[in-house]
């Protein structure tokens, strides 16, 4: 059975190291900071000037001055600190923001990537986007393995303008967590519960590597 | 003693704004924008303006409502999907957009105010945006050359301000501001608190003064909120 986004969202958590910095794109990835297991410490970092973000307020309590970057009304941990945007990605350039965790409308087998734009259709920008993706050391994408249409968003090469080149590191979708392989192709390394290899391979256009038993996800 | 720069409200402060100027407006979604100094604008009905912010408001809010009376020529933003104006404007043609990465546009407002011409960035080499731009490869990275913004106005907006322009912003109301403070030939601040010199700490303080021409004591902010998003009491 195919993951639904809370599971993709909590599959993903288990990346999250302890001490880690981490920033967290609009969609599933803000799930992630539901799943984050005991014991770990992380500060989430929104890059319209948070670092310590805490969850949603009570309601009653939202206050119009205290957003995360996809404008949702947010609270503060105890330690947080605000500051503006320039300050916010010398964090991010710098690469003192360690994780990023994002959306996709597709990835390529050499970990291009591309979730800003299509062209005559959809016109949103990047925002902080290519920015993210051009910085941090390691770079999960959290999406759907297909498209609205069923075709897959793992592909040899992206077809969309891209957001960045060869920058992500690791791909967890509905169906598989893969990664980057050295020197191209989505190295399947775990399979959501129930799903065959044989389905994966079906579903994602770009080259897929198996090497030996591939384990399931366990919930 | 330090110089006074308030004025009465948003008639004075935005006088000498005209026709084909290039603005920046501070704020992150309607999170800190320039809502005295949006209606001023609005009200004075010019046209063809440059504006130079992080987004487009909404609709009927914020910057959309200078989209609206297609008052803005050219839109220089990192990301502007919550308002359906602004796209059906852009892709018929009828409006100019510039759109660059978030991080990219915070430091070319920095660098402008900072008197800093260009700067290297990684963040969009090997995309549309490198498109033209000189690269060049830093530590075995390729980084692309992005160069300064700086506006005949900058509009901004914060929570306290003293008469000497000085500026203290509310939670992530801040965003943008700061440097946009920086990058203005004239600045205008609106501050929903004005007090007297000395009544601020000196070592809380985000903007300082010399970054600001003109302060007024805003009325009726709105503050609407884009995305209320609240979570159940236990």
């Amino acid at each position: 059975m195919s993951l639904n986004k809370d599971q993709i969202a909590q599959r993903i958590a288990r990346e999250v190291q302890d001490g880690q910095y981490v920033n967290l794109g609009i969609g599933i990835p803000t799930l992630v900071a539901n799943y984050i297991p005991e014991g770990i410490d992380v500060e989430f970092q929104s890059e319209n000037g948070i670092l310590g973000m805490g969850p949603f307020p009570f309601e009653g309590e939202e206050d119009a001055d205290l957003i995360n970057a996809g404008k949702q009304t947010v609270t503060l941990e105890k330690g947080a600190v605000i500051f503006d945007s320039a300050t916010s990605f010398a964090m991010i350039r710098g690469q003192h923001v360690q994780l990023t965790i994002l959306g996709a409308m597709e990835v390529s087998e050499n970990g291009d990537i591309a979730n800003w734009k299509i062209p005559g259709k959809m016109v949103k920008g990047m925002g902080g986007a290519m920015d993210l993706v051009a910085s941090a050391d390691n770079i999960i994408v959290a999406m759907m393995h297909a498209n609205k249409r069923g075709e897959s968003k793992l592909l040899k090469e992206c077809s969309l303008p891209l957001t960045g080149v060869a920058c992500v590191k690791k791909v967890v979708s509905n169906l598989a967590v893969l990664e980057i392989a050295e020197g191209g192709g989505f190295r399947l390394l775990e399979r959501a519960p129930g799903v065959s290899v044989e389905e994966i391979r079906n579903a994602t256009e770009g080259k897929l590597i198996v090497e030996g038993e591939i384990p399931e996800m366990q919930f | 003693m330090a110089m006074n720069k308030k004025v009465a409200d948003a008639v004075e402060a935005l006088s000498g704004v005209h026709d084909g100027m290039t603005f920046m407006l501070g704020g992150f979604g309607l999170c800190g924008i320039p809502e005295n100094s949006i209606a001023e604008l609005v009200r004075l009905g010019i046209k063809d303006v440059t504006c130079i912010s992080n987004n487009a408001g909404v609709d009927d809010f914020g910057l959309g409502l200078l989209l609206q009376n297609r008052q803005i020529k050219k839109m220089i933003s990192s990301y502007v999907g919550e308002n359906d104006e602004f796209e059906r404007q852009m892709l018929s043609g009828e409006l100019e957009v510039d759109l660059i990465p978030q991080g990219s546009l915070a430091e070319r407002c920095r660098a402008g105010g900072a008197g800093i011409p260009a700067f290297f960035t990684p963040a969009g080499y090997g995309t549309e945006i490198a498109e033209g731009k000189e690269t060049r490869v830093f530590n075995g990275k390729p980084h692309i050359l992005e160069s300064a913004l700086t506006a005949e106005f900058a509009f901004v907006k914060a929570w306290k301000g003293d008469t000497a322009g000085n500026l203290i912003y509310k939670h992530t109301a801040r965003n943008f501001n700061p440097m946009m403070a920086m990058a203005g030939k004239i600045t205008v601040a609106e501050v929903e608190e004005l007090v007297p010199l000395g009544e601020l700490d000196p070592n809380m303080i985000h903007t300082p003064g010399i970054f600001v021409q003109r302060i007024f004591q805003g009325v009726n902010y709105e503050k609407r909120i884009e995305q209320r998003t609240v979570k159940a009491r236990a």
